[in-house]
């Protein structure tokens, strides 16, 4: 069902809404539910309907939001013990768009504490469960999001993508997951993780409704200085255009999963008998892409983490006598061992003495990155890859091994450290089988194009 | 500091200056919180709530270029923010948001009195922090001062003496308070100083291990601390002991510098690149547009002034840009006009003299805030003045004048006429005066003992004279008719 096709009352699809996240409570995807609220709002909505008054793109239309969003309703708890309390004078501008149109958040989702994860399992109130088998995980970091639309909870939730959080849990559960291009979508409100490769993204479970929400949240925020002109609502559509499609031989290894190996093959055959060229691509820097953004991102994420202090807000620890345990009692308690992990990688790398050999060579070869795909969009259109080397692991399986978790992102992040725009495609959901994901990349700023694509040929 | 000392001090000063930007340096709040309750003056962006991102006040980034070209400096056209990082409850984000790469100011120099040329390094645009206040069994935190846009000036190790160091930095005051980049409230913490102070034996090539001394910001305790860190360096060096790198506090109350915090306890401040911020691009035109717009600095009223206004006179004036500026004004007006040099300059140094004596004296110096006569005011009041037309205490008398609300419209010689100051220079009617007098009986014994070689005399009868013209006879006139007469 599409955003467009709903049709009934705003509290009739609030109240459906909360009662099938009731129902799938034991997944645990909602860290709170914003009941009272939506539904107030919900009336509001219907009262304005049968006055006659104007209402939004998204009248009514219940949501989910990943609990690094600040917003006015509830507490934004970045699923964190630090944050656990914390309840937001404002809302981020994402939030603001929505609402403006009439969307209402029925809760908040799950996620890994500070989106560091990819399976929500590092996060303060439990792992989330795949929609689509429970004794797996719902990948990470926007793992209750994804589920939530995945179960048909709600028509659409938000996410982030720092390193493949939206694409990878989209790909697990089988839904739409879009990754804009960096800056197309405000980051003001949402919690940082690492300010140079956040995306503000959404789940949706076609590509139509993705289209929407870009056209409502896209554009320039004076609050996010990194934020882009909107180009998203003034990009030309080419209808029925016949393109060339990148394939990454590097990736075309063991290591990736025979299903997934098979998922893409079979979508290069079809691609092909529909008119499309094939490219192979060799991109043989990517293979550094991983180091570079475990470098890069907990650089950032130790620094952007470091306003969680136990001063002004959130959770302070009792058992201290002076400000050096105020500070550092508090955030050993307060931060998931994951997320003290990464400031710890990332306070290495920025010390004093590594910081050349380190910070500044990751940076380097980043840009080497971004150079590679910009040669490999003069020979392409558009990218296809896997989205991660294989479907939805064990819950459990992979949590004590850091280096086998960071592995799932290897096919995600070169993708952020080049600000590239990256849609998970759900390829083989009919299937009685684990969902299976393909991401298809375009160039800076070929979003809504991308999504054109996506309608006309995998949909 | 003797002369005869067997070492040189060589300082460098890193002066943080608050400018006078309306809103904080990240966001829209008010930059003023003078008189304002604790925490006023903040918003999630200063207070670090998650999610905030910074914006950057163009205003800020104006000033700073203002800045670098008062202090000669090369604007450098791309700059960028840097991250330095250390938790402290002052500190909301857990890092300050500073230009540690890429200052927007590059090298440049300040030139003090005795013309000496002291290298600035460069200086960089960053965040104020906030403010704590200690209890004894806790801390109260006041973040209106926090994220207030600084500019961080850092001058080259060029400074030698006490002196130096004090003249330096109200140099700096000076010249940017001039600019309008700072209000300059020392007393309220706008510009602050901190002073690296080392010792080296004469001849030394290399640099002493020097000491930091922290937050100065007064003009004195600059200087005070210099002679302070002297006496202590020396003492020690003298005893064979070794100098340890470290930051020092000043005390005002005890004159003393005490140890804070030795080099190995220094933070490791991790400085990354700030990627909230895209860096800042400036455009040559836009530098020269800030250029055209600056306005007379210390060296220029300097250069214009030295002619006419002894050194030490201009220096004291140099305090006070509205004085300084008047009077620039004033010689500019008689250069227009092609008037004499002697001329001008004395009727230039009527009106210093003036500003000094009057406006200058504690009990006037209210009327310092005031406006200023005009040109015109003052022009026509000197040109009195080198006229005669009015005594030493009747010049005062209309230039106080210019301050009172119901005259300071009116020029000097209507005042003067309203208030019926103006000297009886008419050599006619004072003449009649003179004759009156000596022919007064009262007068008689008077006139007897001139004629007979008492010089004493002429003070008492130039005396009537002035009291025959009720106060308006030009006295010196009054006694050149007098002798002339009595001859």
């Amino acid at each position: 069902m599409k955003i467009a096709d709903l049709h009934t009352s705003a509290v009739s699809l609030v109240k459906e809404a909360l009662e099938k996240a009731k129902k799938y409570a034991s997944h645990n995807i909602f860290i709170s539910l914003n009941e009272d609220e939506a539904l107030k709002k919900a009336a509001e909505i219907d009262q304005k309907i049968q006055n006659g008054e104007k209402v939004g793109r998204l009248a009514g239309v219940p949501y989910a939001l990943k609990d690094n969003f600040l917003s006015k309703q509830g507490n934004t708890t970045a699923a964190s013990k630090i944050l656990s309390n914390l309840r937001s004078p404002i809302d981020s501008t994402t939030v603001a768009k929505l609402e403006a149109e009439g969307a209402i958040m029925i809760g908040r989702t799950n996620l890994d504490a500070f989106a560091h994860g990819s399976s929500t399992e590092n996060s303060f109130f439990g792992p989330t469960h795949n929609a689509k088998d429970f004794e797996r995980v719902a990948g990470g970091s926007s793992g209750g999001s994804a589920a939530a639309v995945a179960l048909d909870i709600v028509p659409f939730a938000t996410g982030t993508d720092t390193g493949g959080s939206i694409r990878q849990p989209a790909s697990f559960n089988g839904v739409y997951g879009l990754k804009p291009t960096y800056g197309t979508i405000s980051r003001y409100g949402v919690v940082a993780m690492a300010s140079s490769t956040d995306v503000i993204g959404f789940f949706t479970q076609n590509p139509e409704d993705l289209d929407l929400l870009m056209s409502i949240t896209s554009g320039q925020d004076e609050k996010d200085l990194t934020s882009l002109p909107d180009y998203y609502n003034e990009t030309v559509v080419e209808a029925g255009a016949k393109k060339r499609i990148g394939v990454i031989k590097d990736f075309d290894n063991e290591n990736v999963a025979p299903e997934i190996r098979e998922g893409l093959k079979s979508q290069i055959e079809k691609l092909k008998a529909d008119g499309h060229e094939i490219v192979e691509l060799s991109m043989p820097v990517l293979k550094y892409a991983l180091a570079v953004y475990y470098v890069v991102v907990p650089a950032e994420v130790a620094s952007n983490l470091s306003r969680y202090d136990g001063i002004r807000y959130g959770y302070r620890s009792s058992e201290v006598h002076n400000i050096e345990e105020v500070f550092g009692l508090s955030r050993n308690d307060g931060f998931m061992p994951e997320n003290k992990r990464r400031i710890m990688i990332g306070n290495f790398v920025l010390s004093s003495g590594f910081y050349d050999a380190y910070y500044l060579k990751a940076q380097k070869v980043r840009t080497l990155i971004i150079k590679a795909y910009a040669e490999a969009f003069e020979k392409c259109d558009y990218i296809l890859t896997p989205v991660s080397p294989s479907p939805a692991f064990k819950l459990g399986e992979k949590v004590n091994d850091p280096v086998a978790m960071y592995l799932e992102d290897v096919m995600s992040v070169p993708i952020n450290l080049a600000g590239l725009p990256s849609l998970a495609i759900p390829v083989n959901r009919d299937k009685d089988e684990l969902p299976v994901g393909l991401q298809l990349i375009g160039p800076r700023r070929s979003d809504k194009n991308l999504l054109q694509f996506t309608k006309e040929n995998f949909v | 500091m003797s002369e005869n000392s067997a070492y040189e001090i060589t300082i460098g000063i890193e002066c943080h200056v608050q400018l006078a930007t309306k809103t904080k340096l990240f966001s829209e709040v008010d930059n003023d919180a003078r008189g304002k309750e604790p925490n006023s003056c903040v918003s999630p962006v200063e207070y670090a709530l998650p999610g905030m991102l910074p914006r950057l006040n163009e205003e800020a980034v104006r000033l700073a270029t203002r800045a670098g070209l008062a202090l000669n400096s090369n604007i450098n056209l791309t700059s960028r923010f840097d991250r330095k990082h250390y938790f402290y409850p002052d500190s909301p984000k857990g890092y300050q948001i500073t230009q540690m790469y890429q200052p927007i100011i590059g090298p440049g120099f300040v030139e003090l009195p005795n013309g000496t040329k002291i290298r600035i390094e460069h200086a960089h645009l960053e965040g104020d922090a906030g403010k704590l206040t200690h209890f004894d069994t806790y801390s109260l935190v006041d973040l209106n001062r926090a994220d207030t846009p600084l500019i961080e000036i850092v001058s080259m190790p060029d400074i030698h003496s006490k002196e130096d160091a004090r003249d330096y930095c109200k140099e700096l005051w000076r010249i940017l308070t001039f600019a309008g980049v700072t209000y300059g409230d020392l007393y309220n913490g706008n510009m602050r100083f901190d002073v690296n102070i080392s010792l080296a034996k004469k001849g030394s090539t290399e640099l002493g291990t020097r000491a930091e001394i922290k937050n100065l910001n007064s003009f004195r305790s600059v200087e005070m601390a210099v002679e302070y860190e002297y006496h202590r360096q020396k003492k020690l060096l003298d005893n064979g002991e070794k100098i340890v790198q470290e930051t020092r506090g000043w005390n005002d109350n005890t004159g003393k510098t005490t140890s804070q915090r030795s080099k190995e306890e220094a933070n490791d401040y991790r400085y990354m690149p700030e990627p909230d911020i895209p860096p800042i691009h400036l455009t040559e035109e836009y530098v020269e547009a800030e250029r055209a717009k600056l306005v007379r600095l210390p060296a220029d009223y300097r250069a214009m002034l030295r002619v006419v206004i002894p050194e030490e006179q201009l220096e004291i004036l140099l305090d006070h840009q509205n004085l300084v500026e008047s009077l620039a004004e004033l010689k500019s007006a008689y250069d227009a006009d092609g008037i004499e040099k002697e001329i001008t300059k004395n009727a230039i140094q009527k009106i210093s003299n003036l500003y000094t004596s009057v406006l200058l004296a504690e009990e006037n110096s209210s009327l310092l805030n005031d406006e200023l006569p005009t040109t015109m005011q003052i022009r026509e009041l000197a040109e009195m003045i080198n006229k005669n037309e009015l005594s030493s205490t009747s010049v005062k008398e209309v230039f106080l004048r210019f301050f009172d609300p119901n005259m300071h419209h009116k020029s000097a010689r209507e005042i003067a006429k309203e208030l019926n100051l103006l000297q009886e220079n008419d050599l006619g009617a004072l003449s009649d005066i003179v004759d009156q007098v000596l022919a007064d009986p009262a007068c008689a014994q008077a006139v007897a003992d001139f004629k007979a070689g008492s010089e004493k005399v002429i003070g008492f009868l130039v005396g009537q004279v002035m009291k025959a013209s009720k106060g308006k006879a030009n006295p010196a006139i009054a006694q050149k008719l007098l002798r002339e007469k009595l001859q």
